[in-house]
């Protein structure tokens, strides 16, 4: 009978050290005094991320990172390598990590899971992206609006509330954010989505006006 | 290593084993010519007995059971034998959703060809409507509806079903690959006129099968040549492996699956006990009795799968991540499950072989897996 590990990496086609960072995940949990967090993904892909980042502020360098998962292997292994390859960068360092470094580090991905290279990827720029705001050297403009609102998942569907059209618009003006939702507000997911939407937003100085405009199923 | 997916197919009975390899060796004959040779002769008494067993099985007529490649080629040739067939008149084909791909890929492809074909749906634990299948009937001539379900283990009502069809003059055709030898199957007081069946699930040889067609039920043959098998299945039988089906057959007592029914609650009970798991399907007497599919939330299904195997077990998911299509089950969704319950979907199936101290050991291995990756997943823990 062969091996597991080794049918694994012939069948999938995952490399010895895609298997390795998946048994042994580095920098996995909760990062307790994280400045800034980014969760990327959704459920119903089954492939979703949450980045925590500690940050020195006058080197803006990355002083510890971590991650939790919900995916497959591909999707811990990249989330895991990706820690290790932005641990100690600066930002602007990290920024060009690219998701074709993330898949060489690991020797390579199948061709059907390279789209967790690029998740880990897209994670850690929405970090990013959100700390530059949080210190007002960034503007918080459509774009992070956009940004972090993909990382806020449909309860239902598992869908992020942009490409699922769930958020019907947004407006920024000074310090206020204004999100429009596809959602009734006594529907039993309208707490749950404010919770999240607030959650990705958390840090940063705006006041967050979150509005229900009914269900996208009500008016024809 | 502790093997529970028996589902997906069984390891050959030893004692099975030696007598293919005798039917390949020694008796290696095959059945045919008009007078023949003693080979030939021994090889149609082995097969005309293996008929025999295996119609008995079903409650059938030995005359009745057609010799296939196994439950795919049987579905194929009982909704395409049917559906071809001039006496039917190209009438509607129903089935419902979550049958095995052999059959919905089947049906559906008939609508390409101009036909019309009902998908029924199930409910949350993957029952057919009786009503809504009673209300499709007028102007149908088929009815292709599955025993037991390959991955949530829900039995239809087959003597109920069959009865309806019967009654409308449809012709009622069931897949029974997963129940065969395993729960009671009785195709004259059921109102079965068509029945796949396999023998790789019950510790056979693989590329072996049947199909039951009631004497009088027309078919389209869809291998033709030398008239084999009533004329429905030309071309030389397997005679190995259906000398194995047959004695594999024999070897399946109901004691087994009294024992599979216990182990196969007991392995429920331990896996429930897992924080945020369901059960996908019934429980008790309406899940076949070796079959268990729970879904374990905040985790998917590929990373489970793997690590569970990299500890000596070995099962299977719904996971769209563990497909080459990267499609969740088409089964859990049709129950009205998630995504995030497709992903989170394992399917243990047990043999007559599986031990006590191996299901313990199975329900060890996954829940510490399960909470091991929830540890670092951010789906966990919920905001109150």
């Amino acid at each position: 009978m062969s091996k597991p590990d080794a049918s694994i990496q012939r069948r999938i086609g995952y490399t010895e050290k895609v298997i390795e960072h998946f048994t042994n995940p580095r920098n996995v949990g909760k990062l307790e005094d994280a400045d800034v967090t980014a969760k990327v993904g959704s459920v119903a892909c089954g492939d979703l991320i949450k980045l925590y980042l500690k940050i020195d502020q006058n080197t803006e360098r990355i002083e510890k990172i971590t991650f939790e998962s919900y995916g497959c292997a591909a999707n811990i292994a990249t989330s895991s390598i990706l820690t290790e390859l932005a641990k100690g960068k600066t930002l602007e360092e990290a920024r060009k990590i690219t998701f074709k470094d993330i898949a060489d580090e690991l020797g390579g991905l199948p061709k059907i899971k390279m789209h967790c290279a690029v998740l880990s990827k897209t994670g850690l720029d929405a970090a990013i992206s959100k700390y530059y705001a949080m210190k007002g050297k960034a503007k918080i403009d459509d774009t992070l609006v956009k940004l972090l609102l993909k990382g806020v998942l449909d309860p239902i569907t598992g869908v992020d509330i942009i490409s699922s059209k769930t958020t019907e618009s947004i407006s920024i003006e000074d310090h206020t954010v204004t999100i429009a939702l596809r959602v009734d507000e006594k529907s039993p997911i309208a707490k749950e989505l404010e919770n999240d939407i607030r959650e990705a937003f958390e840090g940063l100085s705006v006041s967050l006006n979150i509005v229900f405009k009914g269900s996208q199923h009500s008016t024809k | 290593m502790i093997y529970l997916d028996n589902a997906e197919t069984t390891p050959v009975d030893p004692e099975v084993a030696k007598i293919v390899l005798d039917y390949m060796v020694e008796h290696f004959g095959l059945p045919g010519g008009e007078f023949g040779h003693h080979l030939q002769e021994e090889a149609t008494e082995a097969v005309e007995k293996a008929r025999e067993i295996i119609a008995g099985k079903i409650g059938a007529e030995p005359s009745e059971i057609v010799f296939t490649s196994g439950a795919t080629e049987s579905n194929n040739l009982a909704i395409k034998g049917v559906a071809y067939h001039p006496s039917y008149k190209r009438g509607r084909v129903v089935t419902s959703a979550i049958e095995h791909k052999s059959v919905l890929d089947t049906a559906l492809n008939l609508r390409r060809l101009g036909y019309q074909v009902e998908v029924l749906p199930v409910d949350s634990e993957g029952f057919v409507d009786l009503d809504r299948l009673q209300s499709v009937l007028s102007g149908s001539c088929l009815v292709s509806i599955q025993h037991a379900n390959q991955e949530i283990g829900t039995l239809q009502d087959l003597k109920a079903i069959g009865e309806i069809c019967r009654e409308k003059g449809v012709l009622f055709h069931t897949d029974a690959a997963q129940s065969f030898a395993k729960e009671s199957l009785d195709v004259k007081a059921m109102n079965i006129d068509l029945m796949s069946i396999t023998s790789h699930l019950i510790h056979g040889p693989k590329g072996v099968g049947a199909l039951y067609v009631r004497e009088g039920v027309e078919l389209l043959p869809l291998i033709e040549g030398d008239g084999r098998e009533r004329g429905l299945r030309s071309g030389s039988q397997n005679v190995p492996a259906i000398v194995g089906f047959a004695e594999a057959v024999k070897r399946a007592t109901p004691e087994d699956a009294a024992k599979m029914r216990k182990l196969r609650d007991r392995l429920i009970d331990r896996l429930l006990q897992v924080e945020d798991s369901k059960l996908n399907g019934p429980r008790g007497e309406k899940r076949v009795c070796h079959n268990v599919n729970v879904t374990f939330k905040y985790v998917e299904g590929e990373a489970l799968l793997l690590q569970a195997e990299m500890q000596g077990l070995v099962c299977n998911t719904g996971s769209a991540c563990y497909s080459q299509r990267l499609e969740p089950s088409h089964v859990i969704t049709a129950i009205g499950g998630t995504h995030e319950d497709a992903h989170g979907s394992m399917r243990l199936s047990l043999s007559k072989m599986t031990t006590q101290e191996e299901v313990d050991a199975a329900a060890e291995i996954l829940s510490n897996v399960v909470v091991r990756l929830r540890s670092f997943s951010p789906l966990t823990r919920r905001r109150g």
